[in-house]
């Protein structure tokens, strides 16, 4: 029979393609992982107090000082924590709402799950008057609500991602409206806190918010591995995916559900950080090449990204702590003009 | 004819099919011949593509049910489903850049849980059917990168190594010129003939369906005009009331298929205009 005469040859061409890109991914992940690091090391050593390369490995071992070990665990490292783990879950959501949508714009920023976070949290603070874990709660449940209209809004289509992202934008204006109006209603000196908190900022993160957005990102990871496996099925069209038996509208929900999770955990502790879930899934695929989807290399790309952007907000204006926020919607625009110029409408997936 | 025997049956029965508020297809019964290959012909929104997308489980249907050796389809699981069925729909998308081996890796999803690693036997497979379809030279490049009957080869190789027993297509010959047309149908015929895979297709092209088909099953406002061998059933009368065009019908000198010639000036008012 001629199908088996024509078939496998000494050296499989399917495994050959596969270990390319394999090796290639792992290449992508080394360096991307090195300069987590690079920045990381950095982000413990400078400040107030500096230290050297020497001294921040002996008090990372145990062995420093007590102002040492005051500044590295007490200060600097639950901030850097802070920025890995939301930079990483950011990173996540974007890729898997950019996949799902097979469009490089789509992102929790621009469909208005942050922008539902936000709205709750300001009215929470303005409003009822909550701090701390409350205001959290409040910022999760302002995603959730907006999402659950995204993924009811977008239920009927058949294909492809234009009327979820059009009514997300149309929820991101509706959400800038009722932030602005109970702006303007508030106090001064509250207003002045919503702001702070609007603009994203990681500055005085304690532990336990640190281990809260780990445990929910740790508890995304069966879902976040199912899409992965997932997506590249639903990417190839509705009537594909269905013929090789992969429901399109479940892989919707678990995507969408996760990268709202992720989002509003993280919006829910620092505020609403624009473009880094946007810019880390730009930055990782075209790294990878070869259609590759890079969720997990968005994840370590949004960490790098939110830790140099941390960086920046620190240290940039001598005597001056800008939020994060304000850094990363800075990089974030000109990233997205040069992403808009460079692609030249042709679709990045 | 061992093979054939072992091949399940695709029966369509009192279908009723279409989109809320128009109903396409109604009382539609059907039985796909296991391990031959039927064409679907019939005009513009006779309703061909929507029993396809029914028979493949894309949509289910109104009313009736579609049933695989008897089963009801709705009852079964989509991945073991997907196992016995594959469909090459008609506007399928690739990924920029993604490689011609990792899509038609994308086939044996099917045959893997979801948690599972890739096997040596998904491997064998999908490189028999790059193999196959000619495309092992062309295993590294983009899908983006190639011409369009290349690229649906590439998409009857992913078909191929879903493996499945029955195979569905919905127009695979759409904006190819004719030689290439000819390779798609001569690799299909091939597929039906070797491995006795039961193949559907969904074509516009009369005279290549009249070639190629084993069976022709002609369709005409959601209903099935005739359903039988090409020679039986191809008749003047039957073009004229499937696509109401005025047609001579003659054998083909080369293969002694029937060959639908339009009269010059004879009546072809498009069968959806009345």
């Amino acid at each position: 029979m001629s199908v088996q005469e024509a078939a496998v040859a000494p050296g499989s061409a399917v495994e050959a393609v596969r270990s390319r890109t394999h090796r290639r991914g792992v290449l992508v992940l080394a360096i991307v992982a090195g300069v987590t690091l690079v920045l990381a090391g950095v982000a413990l050593s400078i400040g107030d107090y500096p230290l050297s390369p020497e001294q921040l490995w002996r008090t990372l071992w145990g062995g420093g000082g007590r102002i040492e070990d005051y500044v590295v665990f007490r200060v600097r490292m639950p901030r850097l924590a802070m920025a890995l783990v939301v930079g990483a879950a950011l990173g996540i959501a974007g890729a898997l709402l950019q996949s799902l949508l097979r469009n490089p714009l789509a992102s929790p920023d621009l469909l208005g799950i942050s922008g539902g976070s936000s709205v709750a949290a300001v009215f929470a603070l303005l409003v009822l008057g909550t701090t701390g874990p409350l205001l959290a709660l409040a910022a999760f449940g302002g995603g959730l609500v907006i999402a659950i209209l995204l993924l009811a809004a977008g239920r009927a289509q058949i294909d492809g991602g234009y009327r979820l992202i059009l009514a997300g934008i149309g929820i991101s204006f509706l959400c800038i409206a009722v932030v602005d109006f109970l702006l303007v209603r508030a106090k001064v000196e509250q207003a002045q806190m919503a702001v702070v908190w609007l603009t994203g900022s990681l500055s005085s993160t304690p532990w336990w918010q640190v281990a809260t957005v780990a445990a929910v990102l740790a508890a995304s990871v069966p879902a976040i591995v199912a899409s992965a496996r997932w997506l590249p099925l639903a990417q190839l069209g509705h009537a594909t995916a269905n013929g090789l038996g992969v429901r399109t509208g479940a892989v919707r929900y678990v995507a969408v559900g996760t990268a709202v999770l992720l989002t509003a955990t993280s919006c829910a502790f620092v505020g609403p950080i624009s473009f880094v879930a946007l810019c880390a899934p730009a930055i990782a695929r075209p790294l990878l090449g070869r259609g590759a989807l890079g969720i997990g290399t968005s994840a370590l790309v949004g960490a790098s990204l939110l830790t140099a952007a941390d960086l920046v907000a620190q240290y940039a204006l001598p005597g001056t702590q800008l939020p994060v926020g304000v850094v990363t919607g800075a990089l974030g625009a000109a990233f997205l003009l040069w992403l808009l110029a460079a692609s030249k409408g042709r679709q990045l997936l | 004819m061992s093979a054939i025997d072992s091949t399940p049956r695709l029966a369509a029965r009192g279908l009723k099919a279409g989109y809320p508020g128009r109903t396409v297809i109604e009382g539609l019964d059907l039985e796909i011949t296991p391990g031959r290959i039927t064409m679907i012909i019939g005009a513009n929104a006779c309703g061909k593509s929507t029993l396809l997308g029914v028979l493949a489980r894309l949509r289910p249907p109104l009313a009736g049910r579609v049933e695989l050796d008897g089963k009801d389809v709705a009852t079964l699981s989509r991945r073991g489903f997907a196992r016995t069925v594959g469909l090459l729909p008609q506007h399928p998308t690739a990924p920029d850049g993604l490689s011609v081996a990792e899509l038609v890796s994308r086939g044996r999803h099917p045959h893997r849980g979801v948690f599972q690693r890739w096997s040596a036997t998904d491997s064998e497979r999908v490189d028999e059917a790059m193999a196959w379809t000619g495309l092992t030279e062309l295993a590294d490049r983009p899908v983006g990168d190639l011409s369009g009957g290349q690229r649906q080869r590439v998409w009857i190789a992913m078909a191929l190594a879903q493996d499945p027993q029955i195979l569905l297509l919905d127009e695979p010959t759409t904006f190819l010129d004719l030689s290439h047309q000819l390779e798609v149908l001569d690799l299909l015929r091939e597929l039906n003939r070797t491995r006795g895979t039961t193949i559907v297709i969904v074509l516009h092209e009369l005279n290549l369906a009249a070639r190629y088909a084993d069976e022709l099953v002609v369709m005409s406002q959601g209903r099935i005009v005739a359903h039988g061998a090409p020679s039986d059933v191809l008749t003047p009368a039957v073009v004229s009331e499937a696509f109401a065009l005025e047609a001579l019908v003659m054998p083909d000198p080369l293969t002694r298929t029937p060959l639908v010639i339009p009269v010059p000036g004879g009546a072809h008012a498009p069968a959806d205009a009345n």
